[in-house]
């Protein structure tokens, strides 16, 4: 107890700061998000027509994913400039493993069966993505999506070192200024959101599940939800 | 074009310093990696031994695996203090769980009923670990060893902020000095580096394993 | 004389790798029978139907769909126009049942109001009482209950043909008697041209007016069950409807089909008969009688276990003639 009381106090006094900069975390993980999810699905989708061309795009989102963060933001401030856009377009990046991966993997799972009797009851193509295959795949785009948040909410932070702003101000600065409460402090505000952001959509793929009738083990929360919707 | 050029003639202008920065990136990275090694796999052949640390391993893990790497960084100096030594703990800290994971769940996924064959046949449960199970779970524990070592190849940029030097020194500094040369001469061989690795690695995965599905290649995150 | 809804003419289909899956196969549907095709795996009888809902495309030859060659009609449109049900996995688990019958109207830009109405009237014919069961996911349901779910979305759009992929394929015996017969007092009310695939000859020859019997990519036989039965074309077909060919028959024939009406006890009731009757349908217990649908099997199963040489064949409470052993052998075609 007595080890946390200058962190608590510290979080007391700094309250508006780092709410502001939890917001403007937020922020970041929100738009890298709009931007990655529309390209990682739609790349997803049109990778499942074809094998080969697949497995050759998820082997390059690999590629890109392995490349280290700080390196990234290196090779991209000469073409981007520093702030946020160098830091989006890499989180955009690094996003798209998870979201493509599983988007293919989740689709792909649909059973012949079922896109084949979509197709006997006269669905186009687009209707059979429609109706069958992306609902069907939802939950493991949704999971991929939660792996996706989770690496973006870290390199967010990192992002801070180039002006992006957000909660990894606060810890370089921390590092800097050799202030161990601002950095206790602010990394556990920082792992605090990355497990509230990955326990709220862990629920979100819960429910999809649920709606989609199928059988799980559900979080506390899921339950809740859920006898509420039900 | 010209950036490009001019980022490796930095490099060569400063072959000294880049090999040393090299050396010190290498070498935090692979003593991390072996200190990981040495405590997540017997961490993880116990947990598949009994019920209880498996569920609590599991159960850290994969909280653990939510909380950013600039976060374990930042959170080792207050404790460690700065230099080379906490690069090592926060490197080693980040590098545990994947191997741990992968030990565990390579070890619970060799098929029950070659286990109960090898039980069938008298050996015992040590036996079956030593000479049935590890075997089996190889692919998958250096699977988790070579996320754990793409992934600190990364954080070993960050570790730079707390002091443990490595290629993080030149990016750092160019970008707080707006020297890009300087920054892609730190970048770019460290990206290299990464991918370089992990795709030797992958091949030494991938003639460990047999038969493995396309896009089933595993995670390594982004740090 | 009924006109045909669908005409094939010397139909090939032939794989790009080279196999032959069908080979100039011609044969006719009449407008609202069931045509059962059948015959060992791989021999073609699904490929036939995939040709008809064009999931697979003919080689050579032509099909008319009501007279229209189906080349020639849009993909799309003709399969909306066509119920197809496959074995059970062949529902939607991730919708309720609703919106799994209710997926051909909603393709069709149904109102929502004509859909839901449409939904709940399938139900009920299907025997799922619609507000118990709209909700539910198919994987809540039994075997019997996802398959009827199958057939009411098949029926949604009230198609004029159906195709149905050995339907009752994945279910234990029971249930699958159970649906045929269910399947077939629904037919009679909604009579559809119905194609049924079934590796199953006693399903074939329960459920089809006529039947194609498949051997290799090519039809061996194209007839009416009796036909099959009494007259099999070649070795290859009497030995597919097995060794125990004349109980088939037996189960096939009612006893209506073989009676003697000219006995002097028919018209009369069964109270008015009282003790003075035809003493070869009694034993110590009294009369032995089969209702006039029951099939010969029953008859012969009852004079067997009651010791006597024949029954009483009755409609209600009406004797309408007899049956006895002689009767049976004499209809069975080994005797003629």
């Amino acid at each position: 107890m007595q080890l946390s009381v200058p962190y608590v106090s510290f979080f007391v006094e700094r309250f508006d700061e780092i709410l502001a900069l939890t917001v403007e975390h937020v922020e970041i993980i929100a738009v890298a998000m709009g931007l990655a999810i529309p390209i990682g699905v739609t790349v997803g989708v049109l990778i499942s027509f074809n094998e080969r061309v697949a497995s050759t795009v998820i082997w390059l989102t690999g590629i890109m994913m392995t490349i280290p963060s700080i390196a990234l933001f290196g090779l991209l401030i000469p073409v981007l400039g520093i702030g946020s856009p160098p830091v989006i377009f890499a989180l955009v990046m690094y996003s798209q493993l998870p979201i493509v991966r599983n988007t293919y993997t989740g689709i792909s799972q649909v059973a012949d069966a079922q896109t084949e009797v979509g197709e006997g009851m006269g669905m186009t193509r687009k209707q059979r993505l429609r109706y069958v295959q992306l609902p069907i795949a939802l939950p493991v785009i949704m999971a991929g999506l939660r792996n996706a948040v989770i690496i973006i909410v870290g390199v967010a932070a990192i992002g801070a070192f180039i002006g992006a702003g957000g909660l990894g101000d606060l810890i370089f600065k921390g590092i800097r200024l050799q202030n161990m409460n601002m950095i206790v402090v602010t990394t556990v505000v920082l792992s605090l959101l990355a497990l509230t952001l990955d326990y709220g959509l862990g629920v979100v793929e819960q429910l999809l599940r649920l709606h989609n009738g199928e059988e799980i083990e559900r979080a506390k929360l899921t339950h809740a939800i859920w006898s509420v919707i039900a | 074009m010209s950036l490009l050029v001019e980022s490796i003639q930095y490099l060569f202008d400063n072959f000294e310093t880049f090999l040393q920065l090299l050396q010190e990136h290498v070498f935090l990275v692979v003593v991390a990696e072996v200190a990981a090694v040495l405590v997540a796999l017997p961490v993880g052949i116990l947990a598949t031994r009994n019920d209880a640390v498996k569920r609590y391993a599991l159960r850290v893990g994969n909280v653990f695996h939510t909380i950013p790497p600039l976060a374990v960084i930042a959170l080792v100096f207050p404790f460690v203090g700065i230099g080379m030594k906490s690069g090592f703990v926060a490197l080693w800290a980040y590098g545990l769980l994947p191997i741990l994971i992968n030990t565990i769940t390579g070890i619970e996924e060799v098929d029950e009923s070659t286990v109960e064959a090898a039980r069938g046949v008298g050996m015992t449960e040590n036996q079956i670990l030593k000479s049935v199970q590890l075997p089996l779970a190889v692919p998958v524990i250096f699977a988790g060893i070579r996320t754990s070592t793409i992934i600190n190849v990364g954080n070993g940029y960050l570790a730079f902020f707390i002091g443990a030097g490595g290629l993080g020194d030149w990016v750092v500094t160019g970008i707080a000095l707006f020297n890009n040369p300087q920054i892609l001469a730190g970048a770019i061989p460290g990206a290299l580096l990464a991918i370089g690795l992990d795709l030797a690695l992958g091949r030494v995965e991938n003639r460990l394993r047999t038969g493995d599905e396309p896009g089933q290649r595993s995670t390594t995150a982004a740090a | 004389m009924t006109s045909t809804i669908i005409d094939f003419e010397n139909v090939t289909k032939e794989y790009p790798d080279g196999t032959v899956a069908i080979e100039d196969i011609s044969f006719s549907v009449e407008e609202g029978t069931t045509t059962v095709f059948v015959g060992p795996s791989g021999c073609g009888k699904t490929t036939t139907m995939k040709l008809v809902n064009r999931l697979e495309e003919l080689t050579s030859g032509k099909i008319y769909y009501d007279g229209q060659e189906i080349r020639s009609l849009d993909k799309i449109d003709l399969r909306r126009n066509i119920g197809y049900v496959i074995q059970e996995i062949g529902l939607f688990d991730h919708m309720t049942v609703a919106e799994n019958v209710g997926m051909v109207p909603t393709l069709l830009e149904w109102d929502r109001a004509r859909i839901d109405d449409r939904v709940d009237e399938l139900l009920d014919l299907m025997d799922l009482p619609a507000e118990t069961y709209r909700d539910q996911h198919p994987m809540e349901l039994s075997g019997g209950q996802r398959q009827r779910v199958g057939v009411a979305r098949a029926l949604a759009a009230d198609p004029d043909v159906m195709l149905m992929d050995e339907p009752f394929g994945a279910l234990d015996p029971i249930t699958r008697e159970k649906l045929q017969d269910e399947f077939l007092e629904i037919q009679a009310q909604i009579d559809k041209t119905i194609l049924f695939v079934t590796h199953d000859i006693d399903e074939a020859l329960k459920m089809g007016d006529k039947i194609a019997i498949y051997r290799n990519g090519q039809i061996v036989q194209y007839d009416t069950p009796k036909e099959i039965l009494t007259n099999p074309a070649n070795d290859f077909v009497r030995e597919f409807i097995g060794s125990d060919r004349l109980i088939k028959e037996l189960k096939f024939m009612t006893a209506g089909d073989v009676m003697d009406e000219t006995a002097d006890v028919t018209g009369k009731t069964l109270s008015e008969l009282g003790a003075a009757g035809v003493e070869f349908a009694r034993n110590g217990q009294g009369y032995l009688t089969v209702e006039r649908s029951e099939t010969t099997h029953v008859a012969l199963m009852k004079i067997y276990e009651g010791h006597v040489e024949g029954v009483l064949v009755t409609e209600g409470e009406e004797v309408v003639g007899t049956v006895t052993e002689a009767d049976l052998k004499r209809n069975l075609s080994e005797g003629r």
